[in-house]
């Protein structure tokens, strides 16, 4: 608690003198509404922001399983020869580089209009893909050269290798790649529910288009709000998991 | 041995005799490590040498540095080498928890490499070695990163070790300390600097293990400056200086 108490004074500062700035300035509440006022939209709306930010995370993480099994898929494959990488990682570069926004009209296209969910999870799966991918094979390469001349001395099979040496060597860096990519996996979400802006699908992204389309600040800003916290909370979680497995392997 | 494309290493004709212990001493760059791993089989064999082994030979390794699994314990990291060879889990543990008690460290078989001393992760190293009762033990200066106190320790460890069993296996070691080298080895064989020609050899007097004040001895100081002397000889005068 004594860690987050920094933070937490500076962010009371931050929305007290936002909160005094608004009331002093008289700003119209459709430009900027006092915290006070998002606070009162975040209780008002909770159960619509609540099952948005479901359907949000719900989108993500799908995207997060996807991108895992591509990417982690991809880089064990590619792991065990070398010639396969230099084929592979220029694509994979390329996919990183290419504006998901970009992407997301094509996608939303083979995907069906009626299935833009499908299409959420596609491109945030596409965003989060290269982390992962690149955290494995790098986890994977980065066992200490001597205990790989070990296994060769006593004759491990590539299964040996891989189970036990690879595999536990690339465990931070494979937790590494998901804190990356859990983050990224929630803005292509957003990103691609943007593009797709048409309520088919009810995450928080369409919560904010259609609050912005009213102008109704607040509610946009509380829907924001909820994706921060959600992002947090990803965070959180995996950066806990991150730690314990350190912990084990200290 | 020579290699193509590489400043050339040798000619080096190392004879192993089984039961011996061999330290290769050379400044750094003569070709001692690569010479350790080509015994081993580590490396590819140069085109204009070989290696040749007697059929059935086990060979074991300690590196410079532990060399240690972080994520395992110090009973998982012996028993690794019965384990990849598929000896049944429990028989593997249980020699390997006894290769760790031959070390000293029969106390420690749930410690991480992390929670070791460098000397007892070294230790635990050697028992990696040690456990699958090899006939040849290749060690690439397995002393060099440790305290002389923890070292010299080490040292009376490894003749005890080697004498206790039977039949003995042979020792090949590196290092650049004449004295290390005088001590621990029966012979001593000079690499030169930067062609790793082996251009002396000599034998180190008295039994192993050493007896009791062993490094006070006249002959054993003679053998150090004898050697030390061929070491001088096998470097350049801008090495020797540097």
């Amino acid at each position: 608690m004594n860690r987050l108490l920094p933070s937490l004074l500076l962010t009371a500062l931050l929305l007290a003198g936002w909160e005094i700035a608004c009331r002093g300035l008289h700003l119209p509440v459709y430009l900027l509404p006092p915290p006070s006022a998002v606070g009162v939209a975040l209780v008002e709306r909770a159960p619509l922001l609540l099952s948005s930010a479901a359907a949000t995370f719900w989108m993500a993480f799908q995207a997060l399983v996807v991108a895992f099994v591509l990417g982690g898929g991809l880089a064990l494959a590619v792991s065990l020869n070398p010639t396969t990488e230099r084929a592979v990682r220029p694509l994979a570069v390329a996919l990183q580089v290419t504006p998901v926004v970009a992407i997301a009209p094509l996608v939303l296209i083979w995907a069906g209009l009626d299935h833009a969910d499908r299409a959420v999870v596609a491109l945030a799966a596409a965003v989060a893909f290269f982390p992962l991918f690149s955290g494995v094979l790098t986890g994977l390469k980065s066992a200490d050269p001597d205990l790989e001349r070990l296994f060769d001395l006593y004759g491990a099979s590539s299964v040996q290798r891989l189970v036990r040496l690879r595999l536990p060597a690339a465990l931070p860096f494979i937790l590494e790649g998901l804190r990356v990519a859990a983050g990224l996996s929630v803005i292509g979400a957003v990103v691609a529910e943007f593009v797709s802006g048409s309520g088919a699908t009810q995450g928080l992204a369409w919560r904010l288009l259609e609050a912005g389309n009213r102008l109704r600040t607040a509610d946009m800003l509380a829907a924001l709000a909820c994706l921060m916290f959600m992002g947090l909370a990803l965070n959180g979680a995996v950066g806990a998991l991150e730690g314990a497995v350190r912990r084990r392997l200290a | 041995m020579g290699f193509p494309g590489r400043s050339p290493l040798g000619p080096l004709d190392l004879i192993v005799r089984p039961g011996e212990i061999i330290a290769l001493v050379g400044a750094s760059g003569a070709g001692k490590s690569t010479s350790l791993r080509l015994l081993a089989g580590l490396e590819q064999t140069p085109a204009s040498g070989a290696v040749a082994r007697t059929p059935g030979t086990t060979t074991s390794f300690v590196f410079q540095a532990p060399t240690l699994m972080n994520w395992a314990d110090a009973l998982a990291n012996v028993s690794l080498p019965l384990d990849l060879a598929g000896v049944p889990r429990a028989e593997a543990r249980a020699r390997a928890a006894a290769a760790l008690a031959a070390v000293g460290l029969g106390d420690r078989q749930t410690a991480r490499p992390r929670q070791l001393s460098g000397g007892m992760a070294m230790r635990v190293s050697l028992a990696r070695a040690l456990v699958t009762e090899p006939d040849l033990l290749l060690l690439d200066e397995p002393f060099a990163a440790l305290d002389s106190v923890t070292r010299r320790r080490l040292i009376e460890d490894l003749h005890r070790l080697w004498a206790e069993r039977s039949p003995r296996p042979a020792i090949v070691f590196v290092t650049h300390d004449v004295e290390e080298a005088v001590y621990l080895a029966q012979r001593a064989v000079v690499l030169e600097a930067t062609t790793g020609r082996a251009i002396a050899e000599l034998s180190s007097p008295g039994t192993l293990p050493r007896p009791e004040g062993w490094r006070g001895d006249a002959r054993y100081r003679a053998a150090v400056e004898a050697l030390a002397a061929a070491l001088a000889c096998s470097m350049s005068p801008e090495d020797a200086e540097g």
